[in-house]
This record gives C-alpha cells, sequence and structure tokens, in this order.
C-alpha cells in the first residue's frame, strides 16, 4: 500500500480546490498578467485530474514566485531561480508527484538560466512555467534577460546594449521536449498548452507572456495575438526541429515588431524522460524511492554485509 | 609513538600508480598484522610532478603520520617535464630521489630505480648518505621490468627489493596481487617480485643496515579504509540513497563512492550543472521524502550558502559535507588545510542555525557521518560534516567490529496520513507544518503526495501554515523555536560525547585541537608524556553547537593551553574564545599553512619552545606561533 495515497487517487475535482482561504485573493496589481497564469492553471490541473495533493509546485522568487500562496497544493516557495534543481529533485525521489515549476524571466533566463538549460537538456517529466513579462517587476522595473535592446530603466538609463535573450531558440537547442508560448490575453489557449505541457512526458517548457502594467508600460499587452497553430499564415511541422527553430526564430523576431506569435512550437512525443533514461540505465529504481523509507519490510542494505571485504 | 616502526616512502611521478601500490602494500603490512597509516602527497596534475606517498607501519597503534621516515623507494617520474625547462620547473626527473631526502631519518634506508635516476645529478648526494648514515641500493628496476616485458611493473619489482631488505615475507604482497590485479597482468608480476626479491637477496648485504619490518598481532579483523570510504558508508548506513553533486578535489572521493555504490542499492545520484544545483537537489529530495546529501570542497561549497539557508529556513533535512583544502579561492587543491572553519560556520545570511560535526579519525567519520543524518532528520535541520583532504584521503586501519550496527532509515517526525488528521489544520484543510509550540522545537512534517498534508515551504517567513508572514509575533516565535531546537541538539549530544580525550586525567598543560589534526596531537601527547612532561589532549568534532562545558572544563583543569589547528588566522582558537568568552590569557595557537598536515615532533617541539620555554628553538618546518593574550 501506498504511503502516498493522494498519487493516482481517482476523484472528481472541483477548481476551487485550488483557491487557498488564507490568502485566496493575490496581491498581484490590477491589470497583472500573473492572474492568468493562476487561472489557467486553476483549470488545466482538474481537467488533467491531478489533486492538490499530488502537485508540488516549486516557485522562485519575483511577484511569480508567489503564484503557490495562491495555488492550494503542496508548495515550495525556493530561492531566486533554483525551483528547478529543487523540482527535479522532488520527482526523481516520488516520480508520481506532478511537479511544475514556475518563475519568471529574471529568475529562468537570468540568475537561474544554467539551471533551465540543464533541465530542458535532461528532459525531466516536469512542466516550467516562465512568466515572461520583459522586465524585474517586484523589484520596481530593472531591465531583464528578455527586456528588448535599448529598453530604458533605473539601471540602464541609457538603454539596454543587450540583445535580449530567446527563451524559445533556447529551450529547443537545450533540449526540451515540448516548448511553446501563450499570453495572458489568451485564456483559452494557455489553458489548452497547460494542460498538454502537464500531460507530456518529458521536460515541457511554456514562455508565458504576462503583461507588466506597473512597470512596464512601454511594453505590448500582448495583443492582438496570432496563434501560429491556427493562422493560414504560418505553416509549419512542430514534431520537426529545424522548422521549428525557424518558426522560435521568426517569432521571437517578431514580438519586438510589434507582432505577438504564440502557440505550440515543438513536441517530441517519442523522446524518453530522464527518469525513463536512468531507470534504463539502472540507476533509478523502479518503484518510488520515497515509498521505501515506509515499507516495513524492505530489508535495508549496510555497508557491514556488502562494501568491506574490499578493505580488508 | 614507537621506536620499532616502519615509514615505507614510495615517491615518483603523478600517474606512475604510486597510489594504487601503496595502497596494496599497506595492505599487505596491515595483514602481516601491522597497524599502518598513510600519507599522500600529490600535485594538482594528471600526470607527472613529484607524488608520494608514505606508509607508517607498527605493532602499537598509529595515529598520524611520523616523524620523517626511514625507507624510500624512489622511482622514476614518467611524466617529468623537459629537462630543457630546467629553470622553471627544476629537474623534475631526479626529483622522486631529490625532493626526499631531508626527511629521511639518519641509518634509513635508499632504493632508487638506477635505469631512471642518476644521484650524480643530486648536489652532494654521497656526502649527505655518508653523514647521514644512510644504505643505498641502486637497482635497475625499469631494466628488470622491461626483461619481463611490461615497464610498468618497476613498481612491482621495487616492492619486491622492499621484502628482501626489511625482511618482510613474499606471501603476504603475493596474496595481496592475487586479490587485486587481472588474471592478465598477474603472473608477470609474481615473476618480477620474486626475481626482484631474490636478486637483492642474492647481490646485496640485506643485513647492512637496522630497517626491518615490525611484528604484530590484530586482537580483530581490520579494514583499510580512508575517512571518505567511511563516511561514504556512514550515510549508507544512515538510509542515504540520494546524493547530488558537482566534482571538486577532495569532496570528488565521497561521491565518486556514493556514485558508485547507491545505484546497487536502488538509490539515486546525480552529478549537475553546479554546486548550487547540486545543494538545491538535495534539499529537493528530502523535501519529497528522501533521505539525502550533497557536499563539496571550498569554492564549491561557497555555491551553497543559500540552498544551506533555505534548508534552515523551510527545516528541511540534509547532509552537506565540506572537504577542506587550502584556500582562498582556488587554493592549493590537493593540499589539507582547516580554513573552511569559520565559512561553514557563518555562510548564508540572516541568524542561520546549522549543525557542524569535524570528525578526527576514520573512526569518527563513520561515526559522525551517521550521527549528521540522525540529527538532520530528528531535528529538521542541515548538518555539515566537515573534514579535510588529509582525513578524507588518508588510509588507516579499522577494526571491522565497528562497522557492524543495524541501518537507520528512520525519517524521524514525519507523520503518516493516519497520523495526519489529528494535526492542526486550517479550515480549508491545510496542514500547520510550523507550529509554534512544539517539543525542542521540532514541528512534524508531511510529505508532498500524503492526503492531508498539504503547506508550503518557503525560503520568506512564514506563519504556521507556511504562508508568507511579516507579522512580528509570528516572527519571534519562529526564530525562537528554530533556535530552540539547537539547545535541544546541543543537549542530545552531550549524552554520549563526540570529542577525544587524550593522556592522563590530571595534567599540568592542554593540547586542543579539531578534525583531523586529533590523531597528531595524540601521538605528540604520548611523546611529551614519555618525555616527562604533563600533558593532555582535547580533540574537538562539535563546531556548532559549541560542546562548551566540556571545553571549559578541560581549559581550566590545566595551566596552559596550545591550540594546534592548519589555519593562518588561528579560526578554532577564535571559535572557543567565541563561545566562553574568555580564557584568552591560557590559549596560545600553534598553526600550519603550508599545504602539508603537522608532524607529531612539530607539535613536540612547538610545545617544549612555547609552553614549556625550555630554549628549544622556535616552532620549526614552517609552523607559526601566536601568543596567549596579553603575553
Amino acid at each position: 500500500m501506498s504511503a502516498f495515497s493522494a498519487i493516482n487517487e481517482e476523484r472528481e475535482i472541483d477548481r476551487d480546490e485550488y483557491t487557498p482561504s488564507v490568502e485566496p485573493q493575490p496581491t498581484w496589481c490590477p491589470g497583472c498578467g500573473d492572474f492568468s497564469v493562476l487561472k489557467a492553471l486553476k483549470q488545466a490541473l482538474p481537467e488533467v485530474g491531478r489533486t492538490p495533493e499530488e502537485t508540488l509546485l516549486c516557485t522562485g522568487i519575483g511577484c511569480s514566485g508567489k503564484l503557490n500562496s495562491y495555488l492550494d497544493t503542496y508548495g515550495f516557495h525556493t530561492l531566486h531561480g533554483r525551483s528547478l534543481p529543487v523540482a527535479r529533485a522532488a520527482k526523481l525521489a516520488n516520480p508520481g508527484l506532478e511537479v511544475i515549476a514556475a518563475g519568471g524571466d529574471g529568475d529562468g533566463y537570468g540568475i537561474g538560466a544554467g539551471h533551465f538549460i540543464h533541465s530542458a537538456r535532461e528532459n525531466h517529466d516536469m512542466t516550467y512555467i516562465v512568466f515572461n513579462n520583459e522586465i524585474f517587476g517586484l523589484t520596481k522595473g530593472q531591465t531583464s534577460p528578455t527586456s528588448p535592446k535599448g529598453h530604458k530603466s533605473k539601471t540602464q538609463p541609457s538603454g539596454s546594449a543587450k540583445q535580449p535573450l530567446k527563451p524559445l531558440s533556447l529551450a529547443l537547442k537545450a533540449g526540451a521536449s515540448y516548448v511553446a508560448r501563450t499570453a495572458a490575453v489568451n485564456p483559452n489557449q494557455a489553458k489548452e498548452i497547460l494542460i498538454e505541457a502537464i500531460e507530456h512526458d518529458g521536460f515541457a517548457h511554456v514562455d508565458f507572456l504576462t503583461q507588466c502594467p506597473t512597470w512596464n508600460k512601454d511594453a505590448r499587452q500582448y495583443v492582438p495575438y496570432i496563434d501560429v497553430n491556427d493562422s493560414d499564415e504560418y505553416d509549419f511541422d512542430r514534431t520537426d526541429s529545424v522548422e521549428a527553430a525557424q518558426m522560435m526564430h521568426e517569432t521571437e523576431q517578431a514580438l519586438h515588431e510589434g507582432k505577438v506569435l504564440t502557440g505550440r512550437y515543438y513536441v517530441d512525443e517519442d523522446r524518453p524522460s530522464y527518469g525513463q533514461e536512468k531507470r534504463a540505465l539502472g540507476e533509478m529504481p523502479e518503484e518510488p524511492l520515497a515509498e521505501r523509507y515506509w515499507d516495513d519490510d524492505y530489508e535495508w542494505e549496510r555497508s557491514y554485509d556488502l562494501f568491506l571485504d574490499k578493505h580488508a | 609513538m614507537t621506536d620499532e616502526e616502519l615509514i615505507w616512502r614510495i615517491s615518483g611521478g603523478s600517474g606512475d600508480g604510486i597510489a594504487s601500490t601503496s595502497q596494496n602494500f599497506a595492505k599487505a603490512l596491515m595483514r602481516s598484522g601491522l597497524n599502518v597509516f598513510t600519507h599522500r602527497h600529490y600535485p594538482s596534475r594528471i600526470r607527472g610532478g613529484h607524488t608520494y606517498t608514505e606508509i607508517r607501519a607498527a605493532a602499537e597503534p598509529v595515529k598520524s603520520r611520523g616523524d620523517g621516515y626511514n625507507f624510500l623507494l624512489a622511482l622514476g617520474d614518467s611524466f617529468a617535464r623537459n629537462p630543457q625547462e630546467e629553470a622553471l620547473y627544476g629537474n623534475e626527473e631526479i626529483k622522486p630521489l631529490s625532493e626526499n631526502l631531508d626527511e629521511l631519518r639518519e641509518g634509513g634506508v635508499i632504493v632508487y630505480d638506477a635505469g631512471l635516476l642518476d644521484t650524480s645529478e643530486i648536489p652532494d648526494f654521497d656526502e649527505r648518505a655518508e653523514e647521514n648514515g644512510w644504505h643505498v641500493y641502486p637497482l635497475d628496476l625499469r631494466g628488470l621490468a622491461r626483461e619481463q616485458g611490461r615497464e610498468v611493473m618497476r613498481n612491482t619489482a621495487g616492492v619486491g627489493a622492499t621484502c628482501a631488505l626489511i625482511g618482510m615475507e613474499l606471501s603476504y604482497v603475493e596474496e595481496l596481487m592475487r586479490d587485486a590485479m587481472p588474471e592478465k597482468i598477474l603472473d608477470p608480476n609474481l615473476e618480477i617480485l620474486n626475481i626482484a626479491y631474490e636478486q637483492v637477496i642474492d647481490e646485496h648485504d640485506v643485513d647492512a643496515h637496522d630497517v626491518q619490518i615490525p611484528t604484530g598481532e590484530h586482537e580483530s579483523d581490520q579494514l583499510l579504509m580512508s575517512g571518505s570510504d567511511a563516511i561514504a558508508y556512514g550515510a549508507i548506513d544512515e538510509g542515504c540513497r540520494f546524493i547530488a553533486g558537482y566534482p571538486m578535489t577532495p569532496w570528488t572521493e565521497v561521491f565518486t563512492i556514493m556514485s558508485q555504490n547507491l545505484p546497487k542499492l536502488g538509490g539515486i545520484s546525480e552529478q549537475v550543472e553546479d554546486e548550487i544545483a547540486a545543494a538545491a537537489l538535495a534539499v529537493g529530495a528530502s523535501h519529497a521524502g528522501v533521505k539525502a546529501m550533497s557536499g563539496s570542497s571550498g569554492g564549491g561549497f561557497a555555491l551553497m550558502s543559500e540552498p544551506l539557508g533555505l534548508a534552515e529556513m523551510t527545516e528541511t533535512p540534509v547532509v552537506l559535507l565540506e572537504a577542506m583544502r587550502a584556500g582562498p579561492s582556488t587554493g592549493m587543491p590537493t593540499k589539507p588545510e582547516q580554513s573552511d572553519l569559520e565559512h561553514v560556520l557563518y555562510t548564508s545570511q540572516g541568524d542561520s542555525q546549522r549543525v557542524v560535526l569535524a570528525p578526527g579519525t576514520v573512526e569518527e567519520a563513520y561515526e559522525q557521518s551517521r550521527l549528521a543524518f540522525r540529527i538532520a532528520y530528528e531535528y529538521q535541520i542541515p548538518v555539515v560534516l566537515l573534514y579535510d583532504q588529509k582525513l578524507g584521503g588518508e588510509l588507516m586501519n579499522v577494526p571491522r567490529d565497528a562497522f557492524d550496527r543495524e541501518p537507520n532509515p528512520e525519517l524521524y517526525h514525519t507523520l503518516t496520513e493516519e497520523e495526519l488528521p489529528e494535526q492542526p489544520h486550517s479550515a480549508d484543510g491545510k496542514f500547520h507544518r510550523y507550529q509554534h509550540d512544539v517539543e525542542n522545537g521540532v514541528s512534524p512534517r508531511s510529505l508532498p503526495g500524503q492526503q492531508g498534508g498539504r503547506y508550503l515551504a518557503s525560503g520568506n517567513e512564514h506563519d504556521p501554515t507556511g504562508h508568507i508572514s511579516e507579522s512580528p509575533d509570528n516572527r519571534v516565535a519562529q526564530i525562537d523555536r528554530r533556535a530552540e531546537k539547537l539547545a535541544a541538539i546541543r543537549a542530545d549530544l552531550d549524552t554520549e560525547s563526540t570529542q577525544s580525550h587524550h593522556g592522563p586525567e590530571e595534567a599540568d598543560y592542554g593540547i586542543m585541537t579539531f578534525g583531523s589534526q586529533q590523531g597528531t596531537v595524540e601521538e605528540a601527547v604520548d611523546v611529551l608524556n614519555a618525555a616527562g612532561h604533563s600533558v593532555k589532549s582535547l580533540g574537538v568534532s562539535d563546531m556548532l553547537p559549541f560542546p562548551s562545558e566540556e571545553v571549559e572544563a578541560f581549559i581550566e583543569s590545566v595551566d596552559e593551553v596550545l591550540v594546534v589547528e592548519m589555519t593562518a588566522s588561528g579560526q578554532f582558537r577564535g571559535l572557543v574564545q567565541k563561545n566562553l568568552g574568555r580564557h584568552g590569557e591560557k590559549l596560545s595557537s600553534l598553526l600550519k599553512y603550508n599545504g602539508n598536515p603537522f608532524e607529531p615532533a612539530e607539535i613536540v617541539d612547538g610545545f617544549e619552545a612555547v609552553i614549556i620555554e625550555d630554549g628549544t628553538d622556535d616552532p620549526a618546518h614552517q609552523t607559526t606561533f601566536v601568543p596567549a593574550a596579553g603575553d
């Protein structure tokens, strides 16, 4: 019998279950795109059948990091940029958990960029949502890794001399097996993409455009948006990494020319997740490691019986 | 310390198999009934560069490297750099011989590979040999090995020659080679061992010198083990089945042992992008209910400061290792030092709460690795196990019985789904993970995936449910509760002291140290008492929370204390004074920070020079003395 009976529990789930009583009203600014991420998650989770107590949401620091104060699941509000390593390990320790990591563009593409690249490369079975508002919000409006070139802020008074980072292209090259971009202003697409991302067996990266009405007034409100999968204007095969790369490139250029392109960019259903790869090598147990500590019949190995002869 | 001891040094180039040859020979000496202790000296280079390993063997217990040594086996350096560049590197080819002469005792034996080394290249070699009464045996070991088909076997030829010269039966070495060597190379190696042995017996006067193998007998089965082995086994025996890390000398040793063994036990090892990730993974795995560890050395541990603080704030149990090497910055990667003490005690922001343990011997490394996990999980706090390149890498014999203990996979204070409903919850079902008033400050936890246990773990200050809170009352309650855990841990640790007391109970003087210098200090104490002084020692393991009462009692029981440590700034002495708030006038420091650990004689000399003030010259060998306050 499992010590974690919430995992894979079959039951009807009410959307309200994800709303905490302690802080049901988020403190984000009126008009903030972050509300849409919360709403889309509250819609997507019941739809994929994952309950609050089989879900672990790991967040970084920033406005986005408050997400798990407002979504009532198991939560770990980690460090700036470090949601992914904490989330990865929890997934390895107990693979039955639905693990979601989330953070902002400064968090995931700046201070935590190394973890982003390596988590994508390893293809952990998890969803990574990046609230991309092209600005540092909680620290009041500094230039971020995705701020456009020339963007002026208190810390870059003459405008940024840097090219913005291209998150979709980076995720693809790093090895993510699902890459999508959605926008706060497109709630239906956001929900659908999150459902796909959560159900995807591998590292699913969702770059979520979340307008910041307070500190990034210059930025577009990410309207009008075009869904590249629905538009007749665009035709590409999202299972083909070369075509996907081309479409991502065009999308990332277009954003700074006033054109908001969104959609599913890349899907590789065949690539094994990291857990599958490790199990195939014999480097990860078939049964969740976290269960073992509750198995009264398990005979714990000890060095005295196994490792000492070579020292004799 | 004993008069009847063999201290055998094998020298050559890094990459020449010095380490494996010496490890096998140390084991053969142990199997013959002797106590052994090895000391490694090696450069931060893949190939080439002078390296040596020293094995001290005696019938009496040996706790440290010895003072100098009495048998040198000098092999060539296969990867010595271009002799044309001698101005830069010195003559690397001759270093296995020339670099090792200063510490060779009078009457010592030198066997060198005459096929590779030429004593005429060493200034005044013959004069020095005569002056010191050295017995020199030039043997063409390389030539012998070539005749048998493989030049690398010159190490084995050297061991055969050693056995002939010290009167050691070949059977122990042969038996070991049968255990350790693949069949393909076994026979030629056995052959060359015997040929070299016979040749030395036939052609040389093996009785011309006094260096002989001592005879001894063990009371119980012995194992040859390093501190790194012992730490890894301690972790495994406490049910640790998850490790994450990034390579860095010397922590890599434990990481390697764990990575090779954990998959066999259904555990998980993760080599990750950096040390921030490594420590964060350990926190994530432990949060999900698996006993987990990570670790690094100085610079890598610096990157772990943030996840360490996160573990403290979220009260996630985790064990981190810090294998010290000489700093600052990259420092001297392969040299031991203890100067990360303050770094480990104080790194990470805020009024941080952690436990730091510094074992002094291989056996203590096993015990305290287990203790680290027990404390971490019982009190939901990160525990740092602080050791160094010396304790991690040196081999010594330990009784097999020391490991005959039950495994302990206990998670402590972790609720089951049956227990969770009895615990306080908010109206919406949120579990109160961080309750204010709980015994010893430890609030029981739930695990993700458990029914009825959901909560938020946060690096922000939080209320009992885990929600971010800046309420002054809650803040004080949470800080005080987390601090209460440390007081409870101190009381827990006091039930069975991990400190090592040595020497007579009543003594005029004391020597204090921490971590890996403990064995060396204890040998020095024996020498000093044998010489008529009245000295006892205290090797401290608990760095935080500090065993103030025990240390205070020790200091008060003597007139003066010499504090011995491998730091330049007296960090350990500072820690003692910070915790006791007095006794500055009683504590002097003997420091060493040249990249080499203390030898017992340096402590003896230092003690006689600065405590007894008997006219002994000021501490030699690049040790440094810092007088007590007011002196």
